[in-house]
């Protein structure tokens, strides 16, 4: 082991017990393999506070609370609840022991009513009409009581996503919770719902409750967390009071070093059109519409920004453009009217137009996690003649020169082409997705979410690249889900609510606020 | 679970799952009152003891290896052939129809035109459930086990009302032609000497023309074609774009759509595929053995195949392996039947369980193991 102890020893010997703990973790270490996830972590968090947890992705958080709620076991170390020792062999345990945990991704049964939902495992006998009874009263008070109204006979599948989160923290207040976890709870909410989200949190904390919130976003640490601990690397290298730090100190605490937080990018010199998109409708398998009519255009050499909600025709909007679905309108590319419903529709030929795809969805669409890094990084092009050894075989040797390049020129770590791709961290999963993309030099980039689940240092390379892409005169596609993403990087922002465009905006002449109400339907509806 | 090292990976979860069968077959012997040692000596001397036995061992295992290799085409991409058994009898139906259409006048080009023949007819047998799964949606699990009866069915009538000779009383097609007739060991150079009869002086028996007496054993020629089926398949897999293709799309549909590869090519073409290599297998049986299509031609070994490819972990080197434990576990256990008190149908039940242990239990070996090679707690920094 190394001399990584101190860090937690310091913390204890550094914060007196002035308030009571809610929870307090001793020399926490948890191995998987040869991966240390955590590292000797000690934390201390007092009672009715809200208690920010903050690092990059893989740097143990997650880990640190499944351990927390029994989900894994720790290799050492010990787990204080309320000052009494405890042992949290699984989340039942956790429960009995007042931790409510809301996961990133809902555990809920999606053709449930939210009554049955809340009741699921916590029935109290084999019928279920007293218990629903008996729930519906606590869910009417803890309602009153903190801003949290769900309507509690829909059905899971009715609600929005804001929504469904509230019924998260509503199952874990019936059963008693008293800390209560959120993992990641702002990924999927509109600022609105975020702000809802707050306040109830607020509420929560008035009353005693404590809260643990795990989070990547700087903005939200410092306006609501009381206290926040800085993981990096497995490790637990900084408890600091919120009051007295900067979004600055935190980012340089998380990566290890100083971050530019901001982009830096000159004014766009737009060129000629490179996309022209006239009333675009996309229908989904159940025949809903999912894109309603969009019509956008993308000149070389900018950015355009497409904002909303994640689930308002932004996935469809990719995916049509990207030749993976199917869709009526007209799409120009280069002033070329491209096939969308035909025999041609598809990925191989978009990419023959100079579109290049970097998907939402990366794991699931972008790579194949199974396969080495070499071949993900001709994944989509594997046709191309320079990948060939003959009419017959391809050339793996060729390949993989290629993709030892593309590893240096975009600094995928660990540099090992022979890695699967489900090795590597998300950080590094999406800068080889971005390699193969963006050295086709292609005419147009689509790019959705480049940053999710992506650690701060490699958010500003990606950053870097895309803008690079943009300065070489290529037209960029932009859908993310993250505000300041869209509001640093686009030269001009659309937003998208419910398959249509809500309206067009600079970013220097807007702000969230406005873009919050118009990702949330609220606007005059101008078109594009 | 701990990550095994490639070595245990490959080589000792195998072995340990195969000793496990083992030993449960020796109580299951046991319990039946007889000789679990006498049985295994049985099974080794009868399936490997001399170049007689492995004549047997190695022509089931030739038959394996099609059907393995059938099934591991269409596994990588994700799609459960369970319908190598039709596809092979209908194989076994082109193999047929090409060494009756002509009087051959030589094993090469017969050999050449039945392998077409029998190719083709396995993978028409496999283009219809193909098609009804990439078109359709129909799932390949339930079209392809009911092809395994309606071609069942097709060939019995088709021996009985069509291609039975008349006057003759077994439903088979009628002898197959001289030319058409594949070397079998006994008849190669060099390997048939393993077969010469010897009397008791050691000296070679000649026959009345003064020509040496072989053993006879069904071995044959197919076997290195079997060989060479392995190397195509792992070049197909994992050499051409077509074989990338094949496993993307096998690994995740969603990410093949995205790199614009075509889910109904890409079944059409493994299914295809995998049919044609489950068709080759009746070169082996129906043209390098029987002479002539009998009914039930494949005699199960399309669904060997499917334990083959298992055990193979859908690698050909596997497949190989696998399909000659397999064809030792068959010749095996026929001398068993054959040779001791235990009935032969004990044979299926040490299949059974090679097959519980190598595919279903394999995860158990596997965590076991993993206590054995759990890495010293380290540090990355």
């Amino acid at each position: 082991m190394v001399a990584d102890t101190q860090a937690g020893r310091q913390h204890d010997a550094a914060a007196p017990v002035q308030a009571a703990l809610a929870i307090e973790l001793r020399g926490i270490s948890k191995a998987f393999g040869s991966v240390q996830a955590n590292k000797d972590i000690s934390i201390q968090v007092a009672k009715g506070t809200i208690h920010g947890i903050i690092g990059e992705n893989g740097a143990g958080k997650s880990t640190l609370m499944s351990i927390l709620y029994g989900f894994y076991k720790a290799d050492s170390g010990q787990i204080f609840i309320n000052g009494q020792p405890t042992l949290i062999a699984d989340s039942q345990a956790a429960i009995r022991a007042g931790i409510g945990m809301v996961f990133q991704h809902f555990k809920l049964v999606q053709n449930f009513s939210v009554l049955e939902n809340v009741i699921l495992g916590a029935e109290d006998g084999a019928l279920l009409r007293p218990s629903l009874a008996k729930a519906r009263k606590v869910l009417g008070d803890l309602a009153r009581e903190y801003e949290l109204d769900v309507d509690p006979d829909a059905l899971i599948e009715e609600l929005s996503v804001g929504h469904q989160q509230r019924v998260e923290i509503l199952k874990a207040l019936y059963r008693h919770a008293d800390i209560l976890i959120l993992d990641e709870p702002t990924g999927v909410l509109t600022p609105d719902e975020a702000d809802h989200l707050f306040r109830i949190l607020k509420g929560l904390k008035e009353q005693g409750k404590t809260i643990i919130l795990i989070t990547h976003k700087l903005r939200e640490i410092m306006e609501i967390t009381d206290t926040v601990s800085v993981m990096r690397r497995g490790e637990m290298t900084a408890t600091v009071k919120t009051a007295g730090t900067s979004p600055e100190e935190l980012a340089e605490l998380m990566v290890g070093r100083k971050v530019l937080l901001d982009v830096a990018k000159t004014p766009a010199k737009p060129g000629r059109t490179v996309l022209e998109v006239e009333n675009l409708r996309v229908r989904d398998a159940d025949g809903v519409e999912r894109l309603k009519g969009i019509s956008l255009s993308i000149r070389a050499g900018e950015i355009l920004g497409i904002a909303g909600v994640s689930g308002n025709g932004q996935s469809e909007l990719l995916e049509v453009l990207g030749g993976i679905e199917h869709g009526t309108g007209t799409i120009k590319i280069n002033g070329e009217v491209i096939d969308l419903t035909g025999k041609s529709s598809d990925a191989q030929s978009r990419r023959a137009r100079g579109i290049a795809h970097v998907p939402e969805d990366r794991q699931h669409l972008g790579m194949i996690m199974d396969f080495t890094a070499w071949e993900n990084m001709c994944f989509g092009y594997h046709n191309d003649p320079a990948y060939q050894k003959n009419a017959l075989l391809m050339d793996n040797d060729a390949i993989r020169a290629d993709a030892e390049g593309k590893i240096e020129r975009f600094d995928v770590r660990p540099p090992d082409c022979w890695l699967p791709a489900k090795s590597f961290s998300g950080g590094n999963q999406q800068k080889i997705i971005l390699a193969r993309e963006i050295e086709r030099n292609p005419d147009l980039l689509l790019v959705g979410q480049p940053t999710r689940g992506v650690d701060i240092g490699a958010i500003e390379f990606i950053h870097k690249r895309i803008v690079e892409l943009r300065d070489a005169g290529k037209a960029i596609l932009l859908v993310s889900v993250e505000l300041d993403e869209i509001m640093s990087l686009s030269d001009r922002i659309v937003v998208m609510f419910d398959g249509r465009i809500m309206g067009e905006r600079l970013p220097e002449e807007t702000d969230e606020r406005q873009l919050g109400l118009m990702m949330a339907g609220v606007g005059e509806g101008e078109g594009a | 679970m701990t990550r095994l090292p490639r070595w245990a990976d490959l080589v000792l979860v195998p072995l340990i799952s195969l000793l496990l069968a083992g030993i449960i077959s020796a109580l299951v012997i046991l319990a039946i009152g007889e000789s679990p040692s006498e049985a295994l000596k049985t099974m080794v001397v009868g399936a490997v003891g001399s170049p007689y036995a492995w004549g047997y061992t190695l022509y089931y295992a030739t038959s394996f290896m099609f059907t393995g290799l059938a099934v591991t085409v269409a596994f990588h991409a994700s799609l459960f052939n369970i319908g190598g058994e039709g596809q092979a009898q209908l194989g076994g139906l082109g193999v047929a129809l090409v060494c009756l259409a002509l009087p051959w006048p030589h094993w090469t080009l017969a050999l050449m035109a039945a392998m077409i023949g029998a190719a083709l007819f396995g993978a028409a047998w496999a283009a219809v459930p193909a098609y009804l799964q990439a078109k359709r949606g129909s799932h390949i699990v339930i079209t392809t086990i009911m092809f395994n009866y309606i071609g069942a069915a097709l060939i019995i009538y088709l021996l009985v009302n069509v291609l039975r000779p008349a006057g003759q009383m077994d439903p088979a097609t009628a002898r197959f032609p001289e030319g058409a007739a594949l070397p079998q060991f006994h008849d190669i150079p060099f390997i048939r000497n393993l077969y010469l009869r010897y009397d008791g002086s050691g000296v070679a028996r000649l026959n009345a023309a003064g020509e040496p007496i072989y053993q006879q054993v069904p071995a044959n020629v197919t076997l290195f074609i079997a060989v060479l089926a392995c190397w195509l398949v792992w070049l197909l897999l994992w050499r051409t774009r077509t074989g990338y293709e094949i496993r993307a799309f096998g690994k995740s549909q969603q990410a093949a759509i995205y790199a614009g590869i075509s889910p109904v090519r890409i079944t059409m073409i493994a299914m295809l595929i995998s049919g044609a290599l489950a068709g080759l297998m009746s070169i082996n049986n129906v043209m390098g053995e029987s002479g002539r299509l009998l009914q039930n031609s494949a005699e199960g070994a399309g669904f060997i195949g499917i334990a083959v490819a298992l055990m193979g972990r859908n690698h050909p080197v596997g497949v190989f392996l696998a399909a000659i434990l397999f064809g030792f576990l068959y010749q095996g256990g026929a001398e068993l039947g054959l040779l001791t008190g235990i009935p032969i149908e004990l044979r299926t039940v040490v299949q059974g369980l090679v097959i519980l242990f190598t595919g279903a239990l394999d995860h158990m070996v596997r965590m076991i193991l993993g206590l054995f090679f759990r890495p010293r707690r380290t540090v990355v920094t």
